[in-house]
Parts: structure tokens; C-alpha cells; sequence
């Protein structure tokens, strides 16, 4: 029988229930392909912090969803984010994952743009009639702007101001950049890793508390004892907050919610050695100040769709099939700020996040256990209903669940749901 | 003891390889406490992510381990609790292409080609870099003052690795 061709919709939003979503999510290529449309093609999607582009001429190549782009200053010092596609038979036009240029050259025919994606040269121009408007020919341009240091770009011209899409996750967007201590937040190294599994399973776990005395245990074994009481927080006063637009928090150490919060508080004794040599050149209150910055904040927020601020660094997603996640840990420092300190954030990131951190590869491989244990029971449901019955309000108004509730995940799966029914 | 003494007490190469070797073999075999052992106390065992970094202090890397990270990371492998590494990946590793880069009156810096299979869950995946090493002869013995493991695909997608390099 001829498959038959309809222009009818499917309606994902039987997809996700308040309390469940199918196990189809993380599976159906179908999924995956109206979420890169009606998600990725549609909403903010973090591209770049500004220190990986810093000066005029700067440029980092990044994703939107599957779609390569480059993100760059131009002349003036604008930011731009363009497809990374020559306008002319499509091959990209920057292979280099950073770096400094005055413009984007295609290799194959060598068609010349500007940084603020404009066609500049054409070589043999003679080849095309006169019609031919060179201005018609850029490199596409996605709409940018910029929160605190965060980039985003859309695909969607009608898309509505980043500060409105961000909404309530401002605020803590802004205590997570307490983390520069007074020098601007930079980023200082990444690790980058695939896992074999959909994206919204990491998505899902940022604000996950839940998993981390089991996942982690061999992090936790590794602490000092100090250390281990401030990460045993699943018996503390933690929560989660919907933060609407699919955005949420999760509090796991609310001590360390505003790092300028009660800066004479007992300098944990893992601190003291670099509290001691900070002491040689600054003031007590900014050695108090710094420490806590590289101790990192103790929540993690989770941005919709693809980014997180999680406790002490970035952590960008980027979907690439179905079954098969991309995922960026950018550590962050303090510019200009002690070397001490800024070599104690890398060791600190070392720690957990890499190939051979304490706590990252532990998380990729649940996250691979859930892509192939659903392949076992395609008619059963993956459960986000911890904590509901339990929760409060908000000053927002919205949910807030213990620190093990489920309540970050409802969030952005009742987002994924607008916006997959638009 | 004069100069020459020391020329001749010296390491020479075909020890440090012989030493190298004898590593390469206790790490396949996953002998972490024997693997502790053949480092000196302030040795540096550091796996950087920037193909041609030499500043690791100052840079992030895989590993920057001291001699209490290497005890850490070997309780982790060794423990039985962390997921990704129970059960580990099996793992033969070949060096070759030595090429003695320093030497002192008890010290010898060697680099090496290496190759790297690893067998899990069915799947093989290969790990191909340079390794370079720093020896030194403690108490009459060879140990490890430094060694940088440079993966060529570092700065890459790397995913979980369940052994040492």
C-alpha cells in the first residue's frame, strides 16, 4: 500500500502529561525533527558567553539546534550570530572553532563575506548578469542579544525580547556571575562529550537532585568531610522553582544562593591555603569574596532549551539526532583576577567535570542507560511526578518543590508543550 | 662522587623504556597500588586538552594530578562504585617511537608514540597519542616526577574513560 500523505499535524501534546511524558520522547526521530523546528527554530538558544568573542574581530563557531554558526564582532564591535553556510553552494565558510579574522572566505569559490555576514567579493563577477544584487547574497543573520554575559540567537525574527523570555531566570543569572568576585566572568577551558542518548534527558537532570548521593558517590567519597556535609543537601532546606518559559532552579545549598551574603562566615578549611596566599595581596573582605566565588554557587539553573549555569560552570546541550546528545562544560574564572584562585576553579572543574572527572562520566552513563533501557517498553511512561501534591507557590506564582522535586522537569516539559503545539 | 660517576650511575635508555614498558604493562592490567608506587612523590600525572599546552597550571585539562588526586582517582577506579568505571573497559596499549628528549646525572625524559584499544560493553574504541615522560631514580629505583599524556583528539569530544592512560 502507497503510504498515504497528509498536511495534518500530529499532536505532540499528547506526548506529555503533568505528570509523565511517553517514552517516544527521547526515541521517535519524527519527535526530533519537529522539535528541531518548533524549539531550536523558534525560541533563544544560548550560542556563546562574550568572553569567547572579546574583541573586534573575534568569532567562535557554535550550533543552534543542528545548524552550524558562527558568533563574531564585527568592526565596530557588534555582535552578529550567521549561518555558517556560503550563500552560494552552501559549503561553511569558517572550519576554526575560534580564533581572530577581518572576514569569512568560502573555500570553494572563494566568495568573500563581512563579519556582519554582508557578501563583499565575488571573484569573476563578470559570470553573473547585472541584475544580480549582491546585497541579497549574505551570509543568513539570526536575531542576537546578550544577558549578562549570556549570548543568544533565534532563528525567529517575531521572537519575543530576550529579557522576557528569560524572565524570572534574570535574577539568578545575575547571583550565578557573583562567581567573577568583582572581575568580569570569563571562560577559562571546556570539556566537551556525546553521549548516546536524546537531549532532554540532560536536560532533565540539571535540575535533578535527586541522583547525586547515588550517581556520585565516588564524588562524594572523595571529599573532605567538610566538603561532603555541604553536598549531602538532599537532607537540607533545598528546592526547585519553576521559573516559567521552561526555565527552573534548583537550590541545593540555599547558604550559598548570594556568594556576597555573609562574607564572615568560617572560610571552609579546603579554602584556607588559598585564602592565606590571596591575603598577601588583597584586602580581607575581597579575600573573603574571591573564596567564596571559587567555591561556586550552590544551585544550578537551567535555562530552556539548551543551557544551564550550574553551580560553577556552563553547561551548553546541543541535540543532534534522536538518540545522540552533544554536551559542553565550559569552566569560568575571574579576568584578570589571582592566579591562585582562578588555578583553583580549574582544579575544582577538573575534579568533576571531563572524561575522567569524578562526577561527569558517572551522569553520561545514566544518561545512556535511559536510552537503552527504554527500548524496553515502548507503552510505559517516564515518571517527573516526585513531589507534586507537595508543592507551594512561588512569589512568582509558580511551583516550588523540595530539592528532590521533579518540579525544573514539569516546568520544561509544559514549555516543550506550548511550544510544540504552535 | 665525581662527574663521571654520575655519567656512569646515570639512566640510560634502554632502562627508562624498559621502566615505561613495565608501566604501560601494570596499567592494562589495571594494578593501581603497584601503579602508585612507581611515582615520586611530587610527580605530576597531567593529560591536558590544548594540543600544544605547556602551561597546564595555569590552563584546564583533563587530569592535573598530584599525589593525592592519583590516590583519589585510584580509590575511584578501584571502589566498585562509580558506575561508568564498574565494569571498566578492558585496555592493551603499545609504545613505541622513543625518543629521549632530556637528560641528567639521574634523570631521563622520554617520548613516546602509544596506541590504545579499549573493549566495553561489545564496543572498541582506540586512543592514540604522545606521552612524554620525566624519570628520575629515587632510593635506586625509577619512578615518574612527571608524565603528559597529549590524546591527539584532547580538545575534542572525549567521553568517559574508565582506566588510566
Amino acid at each position: 500500500m502507497n503510504e498515504i500523505k497528509t498536511d495534518i499535524q500530529p499532536d505532540w501534546s499528547k506526548q506529555v502529561d503533568d505528570d509523565r511524558i511517553r517514552t517516544s520522547m527521547y526515541k521517535d526521530p519524527a519527535i526530533f525533527d519537529a522539535e528541531m523546528e518548533k524549539i531550536f527554530g523558534r525560541t533563544w538558544v544560548w550560542v556563546a558567553h562574550t568572553s569567547e568573542v572579546p574583541d573586534k574581530g573575534s568569532f567562535k563557531t557554535s550550533h543552534v539546534g543542528k545548524q552550524p554558526v558562527i558568533v563574531c564582532r564585527d568592526r565596530k564591535g557588534a555582535l552578529h550570530v550567521l549561518l555558517n553556510r556560503c550563500r552560494h553552494r552552501g559549503a561553511t565558510v569558517c572550519e576554526h572553532t575560534s580564533g581572530k579574522t577581518s572576514s569569512f572566505q568560502c573555500p570553494y569559490h572563494g566568495w568573500g563575506y563581512a563579519l556582519d555576514g554582508s557578501l563583499r567579493a565575488i571573484p569573476y563577477i563578470d559570470g553573473y548578469s547585472e541584475d544580480f544584487d549582491k546585497a541579497e547574497y549574505g551570509l543568513k543573520r539570526l536575531k542576537v542579544d546578550v544577558y549578562n554575559g549570556m549570548i543568544f540567537a533565534t532563528f525567529n525574527p517575531e521572537a519575543e525580547p530576550l529579557e522576557d523570555f528569560l524572565g524570572n531566570a534574570k535574577v539568578w543569572i545575575d547571583l550565578f556571575m557573583k562567581q567573577g568576585a568583582g572581575y568580569p566572568v570569563e571562560v577559562i577551558g571546556e570539556h566537551q562529550f556525546s553521549f548516546p542518548g536524546n537531549w532532554k534527558i540532560q536536560l532533565e537532570n540539571t535540575t535533578d537532585a535527586y541522583h547525586f548521593p547515588v550517581v556520585h558517590k565516588t564524588f562524594l567519597q572523595s571529599l573532605d568531610a567538610e566538603a561532603a556535609d555541604t553536598f549531602a543537601f538532599l537532607e537540607g532546606d533545598g528546592y526547585v522553582e519553576d521559573l516559567g518559559n521552561g526555565h527552573s532552579v534548583m537550590v541545593a545549598m540555599p547558604e550559598m544562593v548570594d556568594l556576597e551574603e555573609d562574607l564572615e562566615r568560617p572560610i571552609p578549611k579546603r579554602f584556607e591555603e588559598l585564602a592565606e596566599i590571596l591575603r598577601e595581596t588583597h584586602e580581607e573582605e575581597h579575600v573573603r569574596r574571591i573564596v567564596r566565588a571559587v567555591g561556586g554557587c550552590g544551585f544550578n539553573l537551567n535555562l530552556f532549551p539548551n543551557a544551564a549555569c550550574s553551580m560553577a560552570f556552563f553547561r551548553i546541550l546541543r541535540p543532534i539526532q534522536a538518540d545522540e546528545t552533544a554536551i559542553r562544560h565550559l569552566a569560568i574564572g575571574m579576568q584578570g583576577g589571582p592566579k591562585a584562585a582562578n588555578q583553583m576553579r580549574l582544579r575544582l572543574h577538573e575534579h568533576f567535570q571531563g572524561p575522567m572527572g569524578f562526577g561527569s562520566p558517572d551522569d553520561a552513563e545514566v544518561w545512556e542507560r535511559i536510552q537503552r533501557g527504554t527500548d524496553a517498553g515502548p507503552d510505559l511512561d517516564i515518571m517527573v511526578n516526585r513531589g507534586i501534591g507537595l508543592q507551594k507557590p512561588s512569589e512568582n506564582g509558580l511551583d516550588v518543590g523540595d530539592v528532590t522535586a521533579e518540579t525544573g522537569m514539569r516546568s520544561a516539559y509544559q514549555m516543550w508543550k506550548r511550544m510544540m503545539s504552535q | 662522587m665525581s662527574e663521571t660517576t654520575k655519567t656512569k650511575a646515570g639512566i640510560s635508555q634502554a632502562e627508562a623504556i624498559d621502566f615505561v614498558w613495565r608501566e604501560a604493562d601494570v596499567l592494562d592490567r589495571a594494578d593501581y597500588q603497584t601503579w602508585l608506587k612507581m611515582w615520586s612523590k611530587h610527580g605530576l600525572y597531567i593529560i591536558p586538552i590544548n594540543p600544544d599546552e605547556t602551561d597546564f597550571e595555569n590552563t584546564l585539562n583533563i587530569t592535573y594530578d598530584d599525589a593525592g588526586m592519583r590516590r583519589m582517582r585510584v580509590d575511584r577506579l578501584s571502589g566498585g562504585f562509580a558506575i561508568s568505571a564498574a565494569p571498566a573497559a578492558r585496555t592493551v596499549r603499545l609504545l613505541s617511537r622513543f625518543v629521549e628528549t632530556d637528560c641528567g646525572p639521574e634523570t631521563i625524559s622520554l617520548r613516546a608514540a602509544f596506541f590504545l584499544t579499549e573493549d566495553k560493553l561489545g564496543r572498541q574504541i582506540q586512543h592514540t597519542g604522545t606521552i612524554e615522560y620525566d624519570l628520575i631514580r629515587e632510593g635506586g629505583a625509577l619512578v615518574m616526577s612527571k608524565k603528559v599524556v597529549r590524546l591527539i583528539n584532547a580538545n575534542g569530544e572525549l567521553n568517559a574513560i574508565s582506566y588510566l592512560f
